[in-house]
This record gives structure tokens, sequence and C-alpha cells, in this order.
């Protein structure tokens, strides 16, 4: 049970540093770190709800940034027309969010395999194109944000350390439902559809309505994401939404450790801390940055967690 | 009418070319269980060769030759540094991998030849207009890409059912344990046939090349249109990708040169003006939702296993 331990000591030290980061970042005077962060928890968020469809139900969503930009245009758009609550703009990005996942899922769970790969793909695809061609919302150029969601008093979006504490309050609030999720009868019919699909149904579960209930809340928690970026970055455009975007959300959580809690987590965090740091040595990051994830795919079975794991059995 | 011929035509060059960017990658995955996402870079590759070849050379047919062979050997390269390794493993670690390729080979472009886009001059003879119905005219350059991508996928499909090493690549497809127990090299023949499908998108890419810019990144969107492709016509089947890519093609460029004007019946101007790019850019995308929907096995599914 070693090895079990390291993984848990370094998840644990990952999060006090998380918490303990605005502290950081007011006594050193290093505002961009704060910054940096903020962006990283929020990406962190959509890389977990992505885990949670593909590490413990076993469905590769390869368009899960569609959910980014969907919530974040719900954002945009709803501060352009000059409803600027948040009570409005965040719960019309999370039924958004949920709807476009409830019809995309109906269609796509009709699939498996690359064949769900490419379906889920296509459909965020077209969502980059519809985007693309909302002239009113600023089309290709994107949507310029200017008043981030006001909560009446409540939090002040504003300010970069009350921001950064409601992005990690999200991602504490995600992974502590995924957790309940994963070990709640619901989660563990998912899992057992992502063991044997055949089995399960023959024991009586529908299955597809499972997997679709999954793939809903997976969705959700992402526009919340979307949300959440849309006011950190004060703005959004088409793409937030491209492929490759959802390229990098899979490579966070499978960087990190797939079917883990915090795995995707740690990926989020070493995969952007990885890219900053490599861009600030050289302006040709990716040079270095793609060998790397090859080779942690030929040698690190497992993602960073599995990692973790091995060294500590020894 | 002119309009119709020629557009009709230009769908059929794009159809064709994405064949040769789709044939490759549905070999690869066909065959190896190999999903390969910088199959788009290969393209990329391919048009960067050739721009470069042909600057050295003074020779357009001289440079596409040398960078045909490059992008062979460069696929060899990657076959037996690193793709190798991946035969067996999850498609989340092939995914994974290849878009660290990507990332790699668009950034060694960029440390290469510079951001800024090359181009490749067509010479003298293959710019002229060609008369193939009385009183229309099409460009030779791509007429003579239907003729070589049409030849390409005789040869290919003739390769495939006709040789020995065809059947092998079939037989190894299907039972990959039973074809080295007969004693063929099948490490070989699994480097051959990804080398043989870089030099598909090699071909496909500078084939293209003077029709667009060569640049950073131009392998992404074409290999997703690819992958469509593969989709549609049913992973592992030639002749399902020769289909599928056809009809991608042929909607593609009739969604964009006439959904426009189509549009503007219905709507006002402006919001048609508005709705067409991005109505016309998700034409495939819808074909192959309602495609997969309809039939989740693709349009021809190979037979296998």
């Amino acid at each position: 049970m070693k090895g079990l331990s390291v993984s848990k000591a370094v998840t644990a030290l990952m999060l006090a540093g998380l918490v303990l980061l605005p502290l950081y970042s007011h006594l050193s005077g290093n505002i961009f770190i704060l910054t940096l962060f903020t962006r990283i928890v929020i990406l962190a968020l959509a890389a977990a709800s992505l885990n949670l469809i593909m590490g413990f139900g076993g469905m590769m969503s390869f368009g899960h940034a569609a959910y980014l930009g969907i919530g974040g245009y719900a954002v945009g758009m709803l501060a352009q027309e000059g409803v600027g609550s948040g009570f409005i703009q965040f719960p019309v990005a999370l039924a958004a969010s949920a709807l476009y996942a409830l019809v995309i899922g109906a269609l796509s769970l009709r699939t498996r395999g690359l064949y769900f790969i490419m379906i889920t793909l296509a459909f965020a695809q077209m969502a980059y194109y519809v985007a693309s061609g909302l002239a009113r919302y600023g089309g290709d150029d994107g949507l310029t944000v200017y008043n981030r969601s006001d909560f009446s008093g409540l939090v002040n979006l504003s300010n970069r350390t009350q921001f950064y504490y409601l992005c990690l309050a999200c991602l504490f609030g995600v992974i502590f439902l995924i957790w309940r999720i994963v070990n709640s009868r619901f989660g563990l019919v998912v899992q057992g559809l992502r063991s044997n699909e055949q089995r399960m149904q023959a024991i009586g579960f529908p299955a597809k309505r499972y997997q679709l209930a999954c793939f809903v809340i997976s969705g959700t928690m992402c526009g919340l994401a979307g949300a959440l970026l849309a006011n950190n970055t004060d703005f959004v455009s088409p793409a937030v939404m491209y492929w490759t975007r959802s390229g990098d959300l899979m490579v966070m959580v499978i960087l990190g450790g797939m079917g883990t809690l915090f795995g995707p987590v740690i990926g989020a965090v070493v995969y952007l801390l990885l890219e900053e740091f490599l861009s600030q040595i050289t302006e040709y990051w990716a040079l270095i940055m793609g060998p790397l994830l090859l080779l942690i795919v030929l040698f690190g079975r497992g993602g960073i967690m599995g990692l973790l794991g091995r060294v500590g059995r020894g | 009418m002119l309009l119709v011929v020629e557009q009709f035509l230009n769908g059929l060059q794009f159809g064709l070319l994405l064949f040769l960017l789709a044939a490759g990658l549905t070999l690869v995955f066909g065959i190896m269980d190999l999903v390969n996402l910088a199959h788009g870079s290969l393209y990329m590759m391919g048009a960067y060769f050739a721009a470069t070849f042909a600057a050295w050379t003074g020779s357009f047919l001289l440079g596409a030759l040398l960078a045909l062979g490059a992008t062979l050997v460069l696929g060899i390269v990657l076959e037996t540094s690193a793709l190798r390794h991946l035969y067996g493993r999850d498609h989340l670690d092939h995914v994974l991998a290849t878009f660290g390729l990507i990332l790699f080979f668009n950034e060694a472009v960029r440390l290469i030849w510079g951001p800024a886009g090359l181009a490749l001059p067509l010479p003298a003879w293959l710019t002229v207009p060609v008369p193939i119905l009385p009183g229309i005219h099409y460009p030779a350059y791509r007429l003579a890409i239907i003729v070589v991508a049409l030849l390409v996928a005789l040869l290919l499909y003739l390769g495939v059912m006709r040789t020995r090493i065809g059947m092998l690549i079939r037989a190894g497809a299907s039972n990959r344990e039973m074809i080295g127990a007969l004693g063929i090299n099948i490490k070989l023949l699994y480097t051959l046939v990804f080398g043989l499908g870089a030099a598909l998108a090699g071909l496909a890419g500078l084939m293209q090349a003077p029709i667009l810019t060569v640049q950073i990144g131009m392998g992404e969107n074409i290999l997703i249109l690819a992958f469509v492709i593969i989709v549609i016509g049913g992973i592992g089947s030639i002749r399902g990708a020769f289909l599928a890519a056809i009809f991608v093609g042929m909607i593609d460029t009739l969604g964009r040169a006439f959904l426009p004007n189509l549009l503007r019946q219905v709507l006002s101007g402006a919001a048609a003006s508005t709705a067409a790019p991005a109505l016309s850019s998700m034409l495939i995308y819808l074909l192959m939702a309602i495609v997969l929907v309809v039939r989740p096995e693709g349009l021809f599914p190979a037979n296998r296993r």
C-alpha cells in the first residue's frame, strides 16, 4: 500500500499548494502566477469533467471543448445583451451545456469505439462553425466580455483573489460530486457498463440511459468551466471549441491518469505549467512538449498517477 | 451550366485528394489498429518538401518526386522509431502520442521554414486551361490531380486485392498472430504499409500545395475531413473510403458554391451571407452525423473479425 501513499502525498501537496497560492502571490507580489493558476484551475475543472465519462464511463469524447464554448458564449452573449447578473448567466450556461449534451449524447451513444470519438468530434466542429457564423456576436473574431458576471456583492469576479477562490471552489465541488457519483449505485452501473455492456444489459440495466445521464452531467460540468473561462479571459471565440482544444483536454486527462479522481487536475497543472515553462526557455516549446508526450505514453502507462504508484511500490 | 460543370469537377478533384489521405489513414487503422492523428502532419510535410525541392531543383516534377520519396522515408522512420511501440495499446494512447507528434511537426516546420507560408509555383505547361466540353475549359493542373489520384486509387485497389503483398496485408488485418506464425515478417510488412500511407498523404499534400499556400497546421483541418471520410465509409474499407471521399468532396465543394444563392432565396440577404459560410462548413459534419445515426458502422463496413 506504499504506492498508494506516494500518489496521495503528491495529491495532498498539490491541493495545499493550490489553496495557498494567492498567499504566495500576495507575499511575493507575483500577480502573474495567480492569473496563470486561475486558468489552470478552470481547465482542470474541464479535464475532470471529461474524466468522468472517459475514465469512469469509457466514453471517449473528442468534442468536449464544445461545452467550454457553449458555457462561454452563454455568458458572453447575455453580457452583450445587457444581462450582467451571474445568477442568470451561470444557470443559462449550465442549462445550455446540458441541453447540448443531451442531444449530442443521445445521437452519439448509438456508436462506439473510434466511431464515438469521431461523432463527438463532428458535433463539436459543428458548434465551432455555428459560433464562427454568429456575426452579431463577433463571428470568427470572437466576442469581448466587457463586464464580468455580477453576483451582487457576494463575490467580486474582478478581484483576482476572489475569482481564483471561486474557481477553486468550483473545482473542488465538481471533484466532490464526481467522487459521490462514482461511488453511488448509478456510478457503479456506469463503470460496469464500461467493463461489459452486454452483461449489464442482460442483468436488466437500460445501458444507454445510464450512459446518457453520465454524459449530460459531464457536459454540464464542462459548461461551468466555460462560463468561468469567459470571465477569466474577458473574451470568447470559436477557437475555444476547435478540435485541438478538445485534444488538449484529453491530453491533460491521460497525462494525469485517467479514471483517478485527482489525475486530471495533476495532468492540467503539469501540462499547462510545462507549456508555460518551456515557452519561457524557447519560442519552440512544442518541439520539446511533443516528444515528451510520446515518451510519457511509451514509458508511463496510467499517466502520472500510475507512475507515482509504481515509484511507491519500488 | 459552365459553373455547374466546373464545380462538379472541383468537387471530384477535392474528393480524390481526400481519398489519398483517407486511404493511408484507413489502411493504417484497419491493418495495424493504430489511430494516427499525425497523418495530417505527413500531408503538411509532403507540401513543404515539394516546395523546397522544387525550388532547389527548379523542376516541379523532380521536386514532387523527391518529396514523395522524402515522406516515404519520414513515414518509415516514424514507424520504426516511435509508432511501432504503440501497436496493441489502447486507442487513447495512440491519440495522446500522435497528438504529441502534431505539436512536434508544427513546431519543427516553424523552426526550419519559418512562420510564413511557402508557395509552390506551377510550371507553365500545367497552368493552361484545357477544353473539356465545347466552350468549357478547365485548369490543366486540376485535371492532372484527378488523373493522378484516379491512377493511384486503381493501383492501390489492384495492389491490395490482386498481389501477394496485398493478400498478406489483408490477412494481417484479420489475424496478425496467424500471419506471423506463417513465417511472414509482420514487422517489416507493417513498416511498409505505414510508409505507403505516409507517401499517399505526402502525395495529397504536394498536389494540393500549388492550389493553397503551404503553411503550418494545414494538415489539421483536412485530417479531420479524412477521419470523417473513413468513418462514413466504414473503418478499414478502401472501397468505402473512396466512395465517401468523392461524396464528401462533392458535398463540401458544391455546398460552398451554391448554398449562398440557395439561402438567399429563402432568407434576407444579410442573414443568408452570414449563415451560408457556417452552414456549408457544417454540411459534411452534418452528413457524418446522419450517416452514423442511421448506420453506426459506416456505409460500407469492412468485414473484419
